[in-house]
C-alpha cells in the first residue's frame, strides 16, 4: 500500500487536521506516515492544502504532485487538483459545496454531500470528518475507522475535544453512506 | 508503537532542545522555521526558561554569545538569510570559543528568494560564512526522528568542544510531520570553568574574541583552534552507507535530498540495479574515508542536493577517481525527482 494524497479546501475547514488524522491512525497501525501542510505562495488563490502519504514503505519525498487520491472541499480545490489527479486514482469531492461536476473520465470520481452529513448530525463544523469517513469506506487499508476514531483524541486539541461526539457521528454516516 | 506520537519536524526539534536541558532562546521570525520559535515560547516558561524574541536576527545571535559566556545551554533558529545576518556574531562565538546550537531551516536563495525548502546553504554552512579561521560541526538530519535525536546530540557536541554546533536542515524537514519517538536525555555534564558565573572567590574569567597582539594571543588562539578542529575531525564524522557493499552505482545526498535516493535506491534494487546510498550526518567534519570505502569500487557517483552544486566539491575531494563523480540538483525551492534520479543511473549502463 502506497497512497499519496491531497486533502484541500480552504482555511477553516479542517483539512489540515483531517490529514493529521488520518496520519496518526495509519501511524498507530504501524504504517509510514508524512503530512506536510501547504504554506506561503502556494497557499494564496483560495486553497489551502496537505500532502500526505501513507505507506508501506519508508517515505523518500512527502510533496504530492500527483496524488492517488485527492480529497477536495471546495470549488478552487478542485479546479487546482482534478487535473493533477494520477489517471486510475481516486478524487473525493464534496457536493454540498461544489455544484459543478468533475470532468476527469480516468479516474474513479465519487461526491460525499460532507457539509449536509455534518449538518444532519448536529455540527455545521465537521465537514472535514465525513470526507475522511469516505475515504476510510474507500480506501479501508489506509486506516481502519476504530483507528480513527482513537486518534480523535490526539488529533484534536483538548479545547475541541468536547466536540468528538459529534465528530464520531459524522465519520461514521459517511463511512456507512453507499 | 504506543510511545510514537505524530510531530512537525521544527517542534520534534524544539521539544529535544528542552529535552537536552536547553533552557535560553533567542530568535527572530521568519518563514519556514517559525515553529521552532513559537514552540519555545510556549514550552520554555513550563521548564523555567527563557524565550525572547529579539529586534533582529543579529540581536539574537548576540544574546546567544552572552548567555553562553554565562554558561547556559542556548539555541537559536533561522532561515538562510536570516543565518546570513548571524555571521558575524558566529564568527566572534569561534573566537570566544563558546558552545552554542543554531539552526538552519533551508529555504531558497540567492537574496530573500523564497521560502520553500532548500539545500542553498551548505557552503556556507561548511566553509564558515563569517570571517576568519574557524570551522562549525555541521549536523544534517534527514526525518523528523532525526532531527531530534541530533539535537540532542548537538548540545553534547557543542559543550564537549566548546564550539557552535549548526544543525542544518530544509524547509520541507521542517514542515513535516512524522512518527517520532522523543529521545531521552543523555545524561552528560560538561564543567564549564571558563563560565562567566561571577567571580566571588576565584580570578575572574575572561571572554572575548579580540586578540590584538598576532605572534604571542591570536595566533596562538588559531592554532587552539585548530588542534581542536583536528579532533573533531578524527572523532566525529558521521554518515549511513545504505547498501554500498556491493553497489555499482552509488548516490551521494543529505537531509530530503537523501530521502528521494533512498527510494530511488529501493526502486532500482527492486529492478537488480546495484544501486547503494551514502548519506551524510555531518557535513562538516565531511566523512571523507567513509565516502572513499563506499565509492571505492562503482563504477559512477551520482551527487543529489537541493542546490545546484555545492556538496559535490567535497564529493570530488573525498574519493580516489573524481571523474566518475556526477550531478543531478533542482534549486529554489523544487525537489529532485525520484524517476529522474532512476533514468540517470540506467543510463550510464555497464
Amino acid at each position: 500500500m502506497h497512497e499519496r494524497m491531497i486533502i484541500a479546501g480552504f482555511g477553516g475547514q479542517g483539512v489540515i487536521m483531517a490529514g493529521k488524522l488520518l496520519c496518526i491512525a495509519a501511524m498507530n497501525e504501524n504504517k509510514y506516515v508524512s503530512h506536510i501542510p501547504s504554506y506561503g505562495a502556494e497557499m494564496r488563490g483560495g486553497t489551502a492544502n496537505c500532502s500526505v502519504v501513507i505507506s508501506d514503505k519508508e517515505i523518500g519525498s512527502p510533496t504530492v504532485p500527483k496524488p492517488t487520491i485527492a480529497v477536495v472541499m471546495n470549488t478552487p480545490s478542485l479546479t487546482k487538483f482534478e487535473p493533477m489527479v494520477k489517471p486510475g486514482g481516486l478524487l473525493i469531492y464534496n457536493s454540498s459545496l461544489i455544484d459543478q461536476k468533475p470532468k476527469r473520465t480516468d479516474i474513479t470520481v465519487v461526491d460525499v454531500k460532507a457539509n449536509d452529513i455534518s449538518e444532519a448530525e448536529g455540527s455545521t463544523r465537521a465537514a472535514n470528518m465525513a470526507a475522511i469517513g469516505k475515504v476510510l469506506a474507500l480506501k479501508p487499508e489506509i486506516a481502519s475507522l476504530e483507528s480513527v476514531i482513537k486518534a480523535l483524541d490526539v488529533a484534536i486539541s483538548a479545547r475541541n475535544r468536547k466536540h468528538n461526539d459529534i465528530n464520531i457521528k459524522v465519520l461514521k454516516a459517511a463511512f456507512a453512506q453507499k | 508503537m504506543s510511545d510514537q506520537i505524530l510531530m512537525k519536524g521544527n517542534e520534534a526539534l524544539g521539544e529535544a532542545a528542552i529535552i537536552a536541558g536547553c533552557r535560553f532562546y533567542f530568535g527572530y521570525p521568519i518563514t519556514p522555521q517559525n515553529e521552532v520559535p513559537a514552540y519555545m515560547a510556549r514550552r520554555l516558561p513550563d521548564v523555567g526558561g527563557t524565550f525572547l524574541q529579539a529586534e533582529s536576527e543579529i540581536a539574537a545571535i548576540n544574546m546567544v554569545y552572552g548567555a553562553s559566556a554565562a554558561g547556559a545551554r542556548v539555541m537559536t533558529s533561522s532561515s538562510s538569510p536570516g543565518i546570513s545576518l548571524k555571521q558575524e556574531g558566529l564568527s566572534y562565538i569561534a573566537g570566544a570559543e563558546l558552545p552554542c546550537v543554531v539552526v538552519n531551516i533551508m529555504r531558497g536563495g540567492p537574496g530573500l528568494g523564497n521560502i520553500a525548502g532548500s539545500q542553498g546553504d551548505y557552503f556556507q554552512s561548511t566553509r564558515g560564512g563569517g570571517n576568519g579561521d574557524y570551522r562549525q560541526l555541521v549536523l544534517t538530519p534527514a526525518t523528523v526522528q532525526e532531527m531530534a535525536d541530533l539535537t540532542v546530540l548537538a548540545f553534547d557536541l557543542a559543550d564537549k568542544y566548546r564550539v557552535t554546533v549548526l544543525i542544518l536542515g530544509d524547509g520541507y524537514l521542517g514542515q513535516i510531520s512524522e512518527a517520532l519517538t522523543l529521545p531521552k536525555p543523555t545524561g552528560k555534564v560538561f564543567d564549564k570553568p571558563w563560565a562567566l558565573t561571577g567571580a566571588k572567590g576565584r580570578k575572574p574569567n575572561k571572554v572575548a574574541s579580540l586578540r590584538l597582539v598576532p605572534e604571542s594571543s591570536l595566533e596562538e588562539l588559531n592554532l587552539v583552534l585548530d588542534e581542536k578542529y583536528k579532533s573533531i575531525s578524527a572523532n566525529e564524522c558521521r554518515s549511513e552507507s545504505y547498501l554500498t557493499d556491493d553497489a555499482d552505482y552509488l548516490l551521494v545526498a543529505y537531509g530530503t535530498s537523501s530521502r528521494i535516493c533512498r527510494e530511488a535506491v529501493n526502486e532500482l534494487r527492486e529492478e537488480g540495479i546495484k544501486v547503494g546510498l551514502f548519506r551524510l550526518i555531518t557535513a562538516w567534519p565531511f566523512p571523507a574515508e567513509a565516502l572513499r570505502k563506499a565509492a571505492d569500487k562503482t563504477k559512477k557517483i551520482l551527487t543529489v542536493e537541493m542546490s545546484l552544486g555545492q556538496m559535490i566539491e567535497d564529493v570530488q575531494l573525498s574519493v580516489k577517481d573524481s571523474d566518475k563523480v556526477d550531478f543531478y540538483g533542482r534549486s529554489g525551492g523544487m525537489l529532485p525527482e525520484t524517476d529522474e534520479i532512476k533514468r540517470r543511473i540506467k543510463a550510464y549502463g555497464n
